[in-house]
């Protein structure tokens, strides 16, 4: 991070005994938000939790937020429709036909929280209050055996979720052709 | 159809081109009588020439998985213009006035900061030309033989000058803490696209883009604002830009985790594979052409890595068996397509023709074996195989099984 070593303000640069003033490069434009401009800039949220708003959701409650709301595209029980399948597929990614879903796929649950947040439902992104997206994530993850049905999802608990493909990533070792 | 300069369509014999010219209504300067007709006056903005029909193809037109692919096989040196650079977005192109845009750049910093479209345009800029390719690009190429077109097989890749300030500057304005590591950059569509960045490379050459060749970046780019992560895959550079969070480690965005990460045959998935490894591909002759006689043709194409630069193509007319350099033609920019040509008499026989690029850190472009070999079958991105067009007899070019 080689910028950030031109703070403070001035620095002194002795260059073949010729003494240069450096001015920071500055230029003082942009404007600083208020707390209330802040906060509605918007947020993002963190596999550790930062960022999770206040409120709650359960299995049950999720349920009805679910087949309101997602059904229509992600099927009855997330088995998958027009949309994606949220669910099934463990053991299935060194198959050769790998299924992709949140259950057999998604390394964090905090992930489901913020894409909900974000994009969905598609036709209406923003409609869910954070109640009905902590509750449809707890459905969701119930549906795939990753909580149980008395589950309670918060900003305490979402985070400690361990999800079953949480060990599946690794970084990139490319190039990897000779 | 006799022109001065040899046009695309006399190359590629394309049926019913000269027809369709011949009797176009915009064909009334072609007078043979003395007294002759005059030309349009000038337009507020200038439009293709009526005869050409150059254009994007898409395959989804809904907003549900909206994508379009770039006509490769049109363009002439490195440029795509504007119009036709290829588009994906998740949740469709927004209209966004930029008099009331705002990016805001908070989280790990001294002060956070609003900018205005004004304030940023306001600061150092820089211009530069990179290519942008969706990592997704190429996915039917992990068949044998591909996609039977240039279009359909590359063209979820473009190359633009792009303008705009660097992020580093940025970053500088508002100061960044010493326990940050990655920022979060998120768009204003509908679905607040969010791609995670790590800092060491958001300090590199990483802009804040706000032109496209040499006007404002389109809509379908990202208007007003985008991000512009040189040579890495599309989708992190967020277009639409309203906010930049610097943060202590990545958000592990859907885009980061679900998507864009490459399945191993062990079961694990590679993540952040940001850059585009060295590819190139033959754009003339290429699928659904045809050579309408034997003789002298330009093999043509473009190269690119997300690495650096092109420091060498090499071209085959014989499937792979011999390869010969190809000449570099005009300027070899870092990240940017760059335009390779080579001189090649048809003798109306059966070739198989292919291109293969090498950049400036060593890296050779594989085949598809050799990428199948190392990663398996089930991974979806970042397929920069050698292409092979096969040219038959009848002048026909097809794709073909290297």
């Amino acid at each position: 991070m080689p910028r950030r070593s031109w703070r403070p303000t001035f620095a002194l640069l002795f260059v073949s005994g010729v003494v240069f003033a450096a001015e920071s490069e500055r230029t003082g434009l942009g404007s600083e938000p208020t707390a209330e401009e802040l906060g509605a800039a918007g947020y993002t949220v963190f596999p550790d939790g930062k960022g999770l708003p206040a409120g709650s959701g359960t299995v049950s409650e999720g349920r009805a937020v679910y087949q309101q709301f997602c059904a229509a595209c992600h099927g009855k029980n997330a088995e998958g429709d027009e949309a994606a399948a949220l669910v099934g597929g463990r053991d299935s990614l060194t198959s050769g036909r790998p299924r992709k879903t949140v259950e057999s796929y998604w390394p964090y649950a905090t992930t489901l929280w913020d894409y909900i947040r974000r994009s969905m439902p598609y036709e209406s992104p923003g409609s869910l209050n954070d109640d009905e997206i902590y509750a449809v994530v707890a459905h969701l993850l119930h549906l795939g055996g990753v909580v149980g049905e008395d589950a309670v999802l918060d900003q305490e608990s979402l985070p400690r979720v361990e999800m079953p493909n949480r060990e599946g990533f690794v970084s990139d070792d490319r190039p990897d052709t000779d | 159809m006799s022109k001065q300069r040899p046009s695309r369509r006399a190359f590629l014999g394309l049926a019913g081109a000269a027809a369709a010219s011949s009797l176009h209504p915009a064909a009334r300067a072609q007078t043979t009588g003395e007294i002759r007709d005059l030309g349009d006056t000038p337009s507020d903005y200038g439009r293709p020439s009526p005869f050409e029909d150059s254009k994007r193809w898409s395959r989804a037109p809904d907003a549900t998985a909206s994508s379009s692919n770039t006509p490769l096989a049109d363009l002439e040196g490195i440029v795509t213009p504007s119009g036709l650079h290829f588009e994906r977005h998740h949740t469709g192109v927004p209209a966004i006035d930029p008099d009331t845009h705002r990016l805001t750049i908070h989280g790990l910093v001294d002060r956070p900061l609003v900018f205005t479209m004004d304030d940023l345009v306001r600061m150092s800029s820089v211009s530069r030309f990179h290519f942008i390719e969706c990592s997704g690009n190429s996915a039917r190429e992990w068949s044998p033989a591909g996609a039977p077109n240039v279009q359909l097989s590359h063209g979820l890749a473009s190359c633009s000058e792009w303008t705009g300030v660097l992020l580093a500057d940025l970053l500088d304005e508002v100061g960044v803490k010493a326990d940050a590591s990655w920022i979060v950059a998120e768009g204003a569509d509908a679905g607040l696209m969010s791609r995670s960045v790590p800092l060491e490379r958001a300090l590199d050459d990483v802009m804040i883009a706000y032109g496209q060749n040499g006007e404002a970046v389109r809509p379908e780019q990202g208007y007003p604002l985008r991000l512009l992560v040189p040579g890495c895959e599309g989708s992190i550079s967020v277009k639409w830009l309203r906010r930049i969070e610097v943060a202590h480690m990545p958000s592990m965005a859907r885009d980061e985790t679900s998507k864009y990460t490459d399945l191993l045959p062990d079961g694990k998935a590679r993540q952040f594979t940001l850059v585009m490894d060295a590819k190139s591909v033959i754009t003339r002759p290429s699928g659904e052409q045809k050579l309408d006689r034997p003789g002298f043709f330009e093999i043509r194409g473009l190269a690119w890595s997300g690495r650096g630069t092109i420091s060498r193509v090499e071209v085959s007319t014989d499937g792979g068996r011999s390869w010969t350099d190809a000449e570099i033609e005009g300027p070899r920019h870092a990240k940017a397509f760059t335009r390779f040509r080579s001189p090649w008499r048809w003798d109306g026989g059966r070739h198989l023709l292919m291109s293969r690029a090498t950049d400036d850190t060593g890296y050779v472009q594989p085949t598809l074996a050799a990428l199948l070999e190392a990663r398996g079958r089930s991974t979806i991105y970042h397929n920069n195989r050698i292409k092979a067009w096969e040219v038959r007899e009848s002048g026909e070019v097809t794709n073909a099984e290297a």
